[in-house]
């Protein structure tokens, strides 16, 4: 199965921005660790991984009743303005994903899977 | 302690209600490790029921009827991802699920009754889905009768278990035990959760279906296969002995339609086997820690007030300190008004008051704090307070039975 795996923020932790660089250093060593364990586990495939930028680089689409697109400045919603990024991961189950992530640092994350579409 | 009602009376029919409760959860969880198709598997081994049904009375019982049971919703299972990848979107799946279809008829089938109950129980399924998904998954509880259990119409009981399931395949939530170092934490929420299944059957319900000890009886039921499979677990142990002992009561808690009192019940109906087979496995449980603690506390408090006789009447002092332990262990507002129930029998309704003292925030808008203080106030010569206190669990009681019982003293009052 593959699932989305979106690090939607950051909990009752600082935000990275508000990181001293030393700790900053040790959160992108987590996503490392991570990387590898994604790679040595079994089954498990890590096929996309990106930093996003922060909520006020966001466009916003949204589609009106009517069909009418309106396009505005910022993110989606109140809750997702700390999205700091995603990672698109190949595993056989959801128990391997929840294991996975808990080797990243502290985020609020969000796990959903791809519909299969055969 | 069945609740399927219409009474089996033919040997197929017979053997048909053992096997369904025997092995229901043992043909599923298989059915769900060779087709992942937990929404498919539920609704193919129901079907496979109906139809042995129809047939083994006319037709025979087949000489394995565990094995026809389980082949025929197999192959259910199949016709239905055939289905689906007719419509163009399982299709290269379906080889591989189909090459280990048929099962070695030699090779009893593997035991992941275990995994199913942790599936139902995972900590990604809605939390109030999980006490119905296990009767249902697990032992085969029409869901009617889980309906009635949590006293909802069935469409809705049916509608969150079909979302439950959905979530569960959609999602990929395997049938797989956990990690050993997260196994405690996910024991402790299959126990949680029959617990839940256990005391919905005995929360009173509006209207006349008062109390509904048969579908507690599913929960305990569960429990004891829970016990059978890991029995070395101490909540499992405690949780077993704690619903044993307050099920053994079943026959003795209501009488024309109304509550009886545990002072009030006739001890000649009380299960007493049961009881005894309880506090055997209750004394080979040592003092613990944690969750496992509060169900072995629970079971304690159970024990007193089993134990007594007309030789030897209650211990108020060893219940009022059990409780005591399970307050601190829990800082729980139901456990402080019980707590409180107690210490009014063991010093006086007066130190019992004290105690709900902060209740209000937590429990003011249920009736249960403000019947029990009203009883104290009563007790303690407070008649005006009494009757306040009567008038506003008046008030907010949804159960007509208990209505009538607390309108009863505010006139005696």
């Amino acid at each position: 199965m593959k699932y989305f795996v979106l690090l939607a923020g950051y909990g009752e932790l600082p935000t990275w921005d508000a990181l001293t660089p030393e700790e900053q250093q040790a959160g992108m060593e987590q996503h490392h660790a991570f990387s590898v364990a994604c790679e040595e586990r079994e089954g498990v495939a890590m096929l996309a991984g990106e930093a996003l930028g922060d909520a006020t680089t966001a466009t916003t689409l949204r589609t009106t009743k009517a069909g009418e697109m309106t396009v505005t400045d910022g993110p989606f919603a109140e809750a997702a303005e700390h999205i700091g990024g995603f990672y698109l991961l190949e595993a056989p189950d959801l128990d391997v994903v929840i294991e996975l992530c808990k080797i990243l640092p502290g985020y609020d994350i969000e796990i959903r899977p791809a519909i299969d579409a055969g | 302690m069945t609740s399927r009602s219409a009474l089996p009376s033919t040997p197929a029919e017979r053997l048909l209600a053992e096997v369904l409760r025997d092995a229901w959860g043992r043909l599923l969880s298989n059915l769900i490790s060779r087709t992942r198709r937990l929404d498919l598997a539920d609704d193919a081994l129901a079907e496979a029921f109906a139809r042995a049904a129809a047939r083994w009375p006319t037709d025979g019982v087949p000489g394995n009827p565990e094995g026809w049971l389980f082949t025929t919703s197999q192959r259910i299972v199949i016709g239905r991802l055939r289905a689906e990848a007719v419509a163009g979107r399982k299709a290269p799946l379906l080889a591989v699920r189909e090459s280990r279809a048929e099962p070695d008829p030699d090779d009893g089938l593997p035991d992941e009754r275990l995994q199913l109950i942790l599936l139902c129980c995972h900590p990604a399924v809605d939390l109030a889905a999980r006490p119905a998904l296990a009767l249902r998954l697990v032992i085969g509880t029409p869901t009617a009768e889980i309906a009635r259990l949590f006293l909802v119409p069935t469409p809705t009981m049916a509608a969150r278990l079909t979302r439950a399931k959905k979530k569960i395949v959609a999602a990929g939530i395997p049938l797989r035990l956990p990690a050993e170092a997260e196994l405690a934490s996910r024991m402790e929420s299959v126990c949680r959760t029959i617990y839940l299944a256990f005391t919905a059957g005995y929360t009173p319900g509006s209207g006349t279906d008062l109390l509904r000890a048969d579908l507690a009886g599913e929960a305990v039921h569960l429990g004891e296969i829970l016990l059978t499979l890991v029995p070395r677990d101490p909540a499992v142990r405690s949780l077993v002995a704690l619903m044993g002992l307050q099920h053994a009561r079943r026959d003795a808690r209501q009488r024309d339609g109304r509550l009886v009192p545990l002072s009030e019940q006739d001890r000649v109906r009380w299960h007493h086997g049961e009881i005894a087979r309880a506090l055997a496995v209750l004394d080979t449980i040592s003092p613990t820690s944690g969750y496992p603690e509060t169900l072995r506390l629970e079971a304690s408090i159970a024990r007193e007030h089993v134990t007594t006789s007309e030789h030897s009447p209650t211990d108020w002092d060893a219940i009022a300190d059990l409780y005591e332990r399970l307050d601190s262990l829990t800082g729980s507002p139901v456990v402080r008004l019980n707590r409180a129930v107690a210490v009014a029998e063991a010093v006086g309704p007066t130190a019992a008051l004290e105690l709900l003292a902060d209740l209000d925030e937590s429990l003011g808008a249920g009736h249960r704090l403000h019947a029990v203080r009203a009883d104290l106030q009563r007790r303690a010569g407070l008649g005006a307070l009494a009757r306040a206190s009567y008038e506003r669990a008046i008030e907010l009681c949804a159960n007509d039975t208990e209505r009538v019982f607390l309108q009863a003293r505010l006139a005696e009052t």
